[in-house]
């Protein structure tokens, strides 16, 4: 009776059966993943009690005595030599592999370059059309005397809106993974905060970058400034400008403090200004996309070209891509400082 | 130009205003400003969809006052405003049914940034579907990277953190592989949008020229493209990512962003490349045995796993796998399935992850499967509502699993080298799909063991409750819609795969 009874527990359909009510089945590995550390000792004390391999774990531990460890039980034991080869020939492996399929793919688009039509050739496909009218009439069309101004903020302004939205939706990511949430009553904020905030470092008093700064700030103010406005006129435009200008303003926070930055720029101050900017990118060229796909005067003027005031709507884009720009750079900043603007 | 060839340009618009302004918004003001869009914009789609069904061709938009090749330009034909109109209700119904949870995960001050990151997720694929203009995919793709990342790590618990670097480090890298392929195929055609670069790229074909660059481009496009969207030896990010994130981020992932990636390549394929050229260039052939492979593997690893959420994460590598499988057939028929596929395998993971919610609820929220014995008796929609999407997966007659599993079948029948694999790989993976979803659902439905722990039942508002078993129900009606009238839907989808050509 009894042996039928053993046949039974290891049929087939008893394994199924018990695999169906989710009992662990000593052959199939656990997802290591999955568990905690304890868990995994767990589940591996159940299924490796073999004594040898206790044994040869036992010796493994006198020679190295470093991981001598009273309280660690046989099963712990037990594992740590056969996962530590396991996983010291898959580390070795799997580093071997990257390097080769890195190797391998670098090979490929250097091979690939080869056949690519010569740089700089005049007859090459990327010389059609498309850039001849960028370049012959651009000026005409878009009043913008820097072409690549006019291409990026008017031929394809759709692309560039979306670019704008990439770095909205980044400073948004930051803002969700840094920011501290102060009137929030949960434990451990007010902790995180004080441990966030790097305040109490202020004020430096370092004279020499004081004195920098007040002579450099406002200099990279107003260059950053210049180069936003001539966006249309001059190399530059709205993301190279307010990169200067955000990191003018990381320049002088670093020199007097967050108290004085605080008395201009705060989270209100960073939202209202991406706010309108954004809302005023995303109105504005809606109504030219509009009109110009229905084949209307969208009644913007162009201005004389290489006047300040031309070019349509290039200008108060190059502005508000600048604002959203500097502001985006500065929030990183005080995001990594304290966790809050 | 009449009001409704306006309405593709003012959904991408839409989306992206209300995240915008969200950014000033409370999060209750966020929240009804973002379901107010994605009301707006699905009923935008169904109208464009009706447009275009009733005209019969597709036409283009042009972004701003400069004509194709110089300007950008958006596309909307019938299979643009099918699926624009179907991620839109399975996003509705997602951020509706996980409203409950995602107001518990989220913290108070920051209710706002995840509508924010709903709306320009919705924004991106909306853009992703229409456009017409490789760079604009691109600067899209991007924007759903981003967002992607921010609706996974916004449960601030550590294993989303880690899941969220591990999205963000293998999305990257496709992202990295598909900017080189359009950087590529750039310098060969000198176009970035799709039509005159289509012609540009006959003209090479033609002349025999840039074989070597055609090849690589096409490579590296659609890896990039598939690491994205999990193909199985890509799929590692998949389990992580889907079984840590909030239910609503998990049934947007695994629904709708994913399938926005693979729509991407179908269009590249159809309306840059060209048919024919994927065709003869083998490519297919990789594709097909990627999708192959990772149909098998994709349910024994599911079938291994003991977390219920991972367990579904799993099934969709499989389910992924079939998408590509059926691309890789390399006929018509086979893509019209993977189309199909892709929006039942949208409806229902949703369905899934949506209604797990529920089942968790009731269970204590333990993450092994067998805390949800009896969980069927104690919560029976949402039971109901898994056990629908479980048997769907399986392919279960009525429901659209199984017109998707009849669509691979009937169309491996045309292509004579790779039927006998595909007819045997969706008979192994069916069987493998009956025996994780199967046991899950005899779970459900076993009586709760007296030693078993039943944890507490999570309280919960009256609205929050009506709002999840809504969109268990509209997500069940939606699978009944796709599997009992699917004729319509699938003349659909080959009107519009004919209006890419």
């Amino acid at each position: 009776m009894s042996r039928r009874k053993d046949d039974l527990a290891g049929s087939r359909w008893m394994k199924f059966k018990r695999w169906l009510d989710g009992e662990v089945d000593p052959l199939m590995a656990p997802d290591m993943e999955t568990m905690a550390p304890g868990q995994v000792a767990a589940a591996v004390r159940a299924d490796t009690a073999a004594p040898e391999q206790v044994e040869a774990a036992t010796e493994m531990q006198l020679a190295s005595p470093a991981e001598k460890q009273p309280t660690c039980s046989a099963g712990q034991r037990a594992a740590s030599p056969t996962k530590r080869r396991g996983q010291k020939i898959y580390d070795r492996f799997y580093q071997v592999m990257s390097i080769v399929l890195c190797m391998g793919i670098i090979a490929v688009l250097l091979w690939t370059i080869a056949y690519l039509p010569v740089f700089g050739n005049a007859g090459n496909p990327d010389n059609n059309e498309v850039s001849a009218r960028y370049i012959e009439r651009g000026l005409q069309e878009t009043g913008a005397v820097n072409i690549v101004t006019g291409m990026i903020l008017d031929y394809r302004a759709f692309d560039t809106f979306g670019e704008s939205c990439v770095l909205f939706i980044a400073s948004c990511c930051v803002l969700v993974l840094l920011r501290i949430d102060k009137e929030s009553s949960a434990e451990g904020v007010q902790e995180r905060l004080k441990a966030a905030d790097d305040r109490r470092y202020e004020p430096k008093e370092d004279i020499i970058l004081q004195k920098c700064a007040m002579v450099l700030s406002p200099v990279i103010f107003v260059f950053g400034i210049y180069i936003i406005l001539n966006g249309h006129l001059s190399p530059g435009g709205g993301f190279s400008g307010g990169a200067v200008l955000g990191s003018g303003s990381i320049l002088y926070l670093n020199a007097f403090g967050f108290e004085k930055t605080e008395r201009f720029f705060n989270t209100r101050t960073y939202r209202r200004i991406t706010v309108t900017a954004l809302s005023f990118y995303c109105l504005a060229k809606s109504y030219s996309f509009f009109t110009g796909a229905n084949h209307m005067e969208s009644g913007i003027p162009l201005g004389t070209p290489g006047a300040i005031l031309s070019s349509g709507l290039i200008l108060p884009l190059n502005i508000c891509v600048g604002m959203v720009v500097a502001c985006t750079m500065y929030a990183f900043y005080t995001l990594f400082r304290k966790g809050d603007m | 130009m009449t009001l409704v060839q306006n309405l593709p340009f003012f959904s991408i618009v839409i989306a992206m205003f209300s995240g915008i302004i969200s950014s000033v918004l409370t999060g209750k003001q966020a929240r009804n400003v973002s379901i107010g869009a994605i009301v707006v914009t699905t009923f935008m789609s169904a109208a464009v969809l009706a447009f275009c069904l009733k005209t019969g061709e597709s036409y283009t938009y042009m972004m701003g006052h400069f004509p194709a090749p110089w300007g950008n330009e958006i596309r909307a034909g019938v299979l643009e405003g099918l699926t624009a109109l179907l991620f839109g209700v399975v996003m509705l119904l997602s951020v509706v049914g996980g409203m409950g949870h995602t107001f518990e995960d989220v913290e108070g001050s920051k209710l706002n940034l995840f509508f924010i990151v709903i709306d320009l997720m919705l924004s991106s694929l909306l853009a992703l579907i229409y456009t017409n203009d490789l760079f604009t995919a691109y600067v899209f793709v991007e924007i759903n990277t981003i967002a992607g990342c921010g609706l996974i790590m916004i449960r601030q618990v550590g294993r989303s953190f880690t899941s969220a670097i591990r999205y963000l480090m293998m999305s990257q890298l496709g992202s990295g592989l598909f900017l080189i392929g359009l950087t590529l195929l750039y310098d060969v055609t000198g176009h970035l949008l799709m039509s005159p670069a289509k012609e540009a790229v006959a003209a090479i074909e033609a002349s025999g020229s840039y074989e070597i660059p055609m090849l690589v481009i096409l490579a590296v496009i659609s890896v990039g493209l598939a690491i994205k969207s999990g193909l199985y030896p890509f799929h590692s990010w998949i389990p992580d990512t889907y079984g840590y994130a909030t239910p609503t981020a998990s049934a947007i992932l695994s629904g709708l962003v994913s399938k926005g990636y693979i729509f991407l390549l179908i269009k590249i394929f159809y309306r840059v490349i060209g048919r024919e050229n994927v065709i003869n260039s083998r490519i297919v052939n990789v594709l097909f045995l990627f999708g192959l492979v990772g149909m098998i593997m994709g349910s024994v690893r599911a079938m291994l796993e003991k977390d219920t959420r991972r367990m579904i994460a799993y099934s969709s590598v499989a389910q992924i796998g079939y998408i590509y499988l059926g691309l890789g057939l390399g006929t018509q028929d086979g893509v019209i399935a993977a189309i199909f596929h892709m929006f039942t395998h949208s409806a229902t993971k949703a369905l899934l992850f949506i209604s797990a919610v529920g089942l968790y609820e009731v269970s204590g929220d333990k993450k092994d499967y067998l805390s949800l014995r009896g969980a069927g008796y104690r919560n029976p929609l949402a039971g109901i509502g898994f056990t629908v999407g479980a048997l769907s997966m399986v392919g279960f007659p009525m429901l659209s699993g199984f017109i998707s599993k009849l669509l691979f079948a009937s169309s491996a029948l045309e292509s004579p080298h790779k039927m006998l694999p595909t007819l045997i790989g969706l008979a192994v993976s069916t069987v493998l799909n009956a025996v994780y979803f199967l046991r899950l659902v005899t779970t459900l439905y076993s009586p709760a063991t007296a030693g078993a722990l039943v944890g507490e039942v999570r309280k919960r508002t009256r609205a929050a409750h009506w709002m999840l078993g809504g969109a268990t129900c509209c997500f069940i009606l939606l699978n009944l819609i796709l599997g009992s009238f699917s004729q319509p839907v699938v003349r659909a989808i080959a009107e519009g795969l004919a209006m890419f050509e």
